[in-house]
């Protein structure tokens, strides 16, 4: 296990460079999508005039206030409790999202699928597991909101975060194959019958 | 009104604004019961990586206390499970009214995220109501001069890990138990373990996703009502937590604080089992009206 840091954005080679199991840290930018978010930007063929290249996304839809715009409140929302949703519902999006925006780096959790897995490979990207909710610790790293577009989707607008010390975030799927989400689960498959024949049932 | 039971008027007004606090308390506050479990999974947990999302989340819940912020971003989808009890005088459409207003009065205020989007539509009204949302449901007990009202922000995640099985008398209770067995497997790391899985057993179709519903939201500790119930919360209870899916998905011994049974009478013909599950932010609040004033706990 290795520990990185990284300042947003990244490029291919530093995310070939992770791997499952490794632990990441994240700083300046992050960028906040959800089911809404890429319906619209994938099946309704809507655009963002935010550069996700290089980046990572959070898949999220946070609390916030709408306040005054300030310069801690740059898109005037105050964020209140930011955290992360179960990625499996936009696995779908993950090709595109690298294909078209240039994503590098998709943080979730409950972990994303073989179709995600191969963008990653192909593309050079990662998934960094986030531990769902526990959003009273993630929303301490989040500094500010720096913007948001597509607003009228509210709470799942594209949110541009500022972040300090975001993380420890798992490598839970990396650009060479590996899923730690898999392993369990193949392994979790290969205990069914044993669980099973602890009550009795032969399988 | 039966003979010899005082009765106790409701004031529609403190309704309201108990279940604006009731919604904004659960968010915040994790019951006592379940921070115990947290300490009883982590005291038995074997993996490395299973320990600390465990530690992670034991500091989640003292972070949302000392910032007084939420513990999950997901509002979840409101419910309010309101018992009354004997001698109570209200009108049922009022109490209704009051508790859609605080839900929504809750939302604006605070303000809390809404989740809640008509389902064909999916425009979100910014009030976490809907139509028949917040989930009300009403049920009586023969407690004298009381009403409860138990507040349940039921998150997505978790949620989304329901199923429902119409087995068939042949397939017996082996048949209840693979289907257990095998949702918890399918759900894996999606519905936040460690969890509370929920088990109805019996009844009508609906009825027994119900029964899972009421299994996945109650105390830890607490046992089924009908020693068969038990002796299956107790198998389950076990078997789920040898499958080694733990904390998030990503591997230990605390996939589960428990499996909950709830069951019901069923047709001769039917065996139907439905799975509710309940994510590790399994909150709750509940306020007692009595004639002395709202007590308000979990």
């Amino acid at each position: 296990m290795t520990e990185h840091e990284f300042t947003m954005p990244v490029s291919e080679d530093d995310v070939r460079k992770l791997r499952i199991g490794d632990h990441v840290v994240l700083q300046d930018t992050l960028f906040g999508i959800r089911d809404a978010t890429l319906i619209h930007m994938f099946d309704k063929g809507r655009k963002t005039r935010l550069d996700l290249n290089g980046h990572a996304v959070i898949h999220t839809a946070p609390n916030v206030k709408k306040v005054p715009v300030s310069n801690s409140c740059p898109a005037g929302y105050q964020s209140i409790c930011i955290g992360t949703t179960t990625s499996a519902r936009m696995e779908r999006f993950t090709r595109p999202l690298m294909e078209r925006d240039g994503v590098r780096m998709i943080i979730g959790k409950g972990g994303l699928g073989e179709e995600s897995a191969k963008a990653f490979q192909d593309l050079g990207g990662v998934y960094l597991a986030i531990i769902g909710g526990t959003a009273a610790l993630e929303t301490t790293w989040i500094e500010k909101i720096l913007d948001v577009d597509m607003d009228d989707l509210n709470p799942e607008s594209l949110w541009q975060f500022k972040i300090k010390d975001f993380g420890p975030l798992l490598v839970g799927m990396d650009a060479h194959g590996g899923s730690l989400f898999e392993e369990v689960r193949a392994n979790a498959q290969d205990k069914r019958a044993a669980a099973l024949a602890r009550m009795g049932i032969d399988s | 009104m039966r003979s010899g039971v005082k009765s106790m008027k409701i004031d529609l007004d403190a309704v309201e604004e108990t279940a604006k606090l009731l919604y904004i308390r659960a968010l915040k506050v994790l019951p006592d019961d379940i921070k115990d479990g947290f300490q009883r999974l982590d005291a038995a947990e074997t993996d490395a990586t299973g320990k600390s999302i465990l530690a992670t989340m034991i500091r989640n819940i003292d972070v949302a206390e000392d910032t007084d912020n939420l513990l999950c971003q997901d509002t979840g989808i409101p419910i309010y499970n309101i018992t009354i009890g004997r001698g109570v005088e209200v009108d049922g459409i009022d109490l209704k009214t009051a508790i859609r207003k605080g839900c929504a009065r809750a939302t604006k205020e605070y303000p809390l995220r809404s989740s809640v989007v008509h389902p064909v539509t999916r425009k979100n009204e910014h009030t976490s109501c809907g139509r028949r949302v917040p989930v009300i449901n009403v049920d009586f007990s023969g407690a004298e001069q009381e009403l409860v009202i138990e507040m349940i922000p039921k998150g997505s995640g978790s949620e989304n890990g329901s199923f429902l099985k119409m087995c068939i008398p042949a397939d017996g209770v082996a048949g209840i138990k693979t289907f257990v067995i095998d949702k918890v497997l399918e759900a894996g790391g999606k519905v936040c373990p460690p969890t509370i899985v929920g088990v109805g057993i019996g009844g009508t179709a609906d009825l027994c996703m119900k029964m899972a519903k009421i299994a996945a939201t109650r105390r830890l500790g607490s046992v089924c009502d009908d020693r068969e119930g038990a002796k299956l919360e107790a198998e389950l209870s076990d078997a789920v937590n040898t499958l080694g899916i733990g904390p998030q998905g990503l591997g230990g011994d605390s996939t589960s604080f428990a499996v909950h049974v709830e069951t019901a009478a069923t047709h001769i013909t039917m065996n139907p089992v439905a799975v509710n599950i309940q994510c590790h932010s399994a909150r709750r609040a509940k306020a007692t009206f009595t004639p002395t004033g709202v007590e308000i706990g979990v």
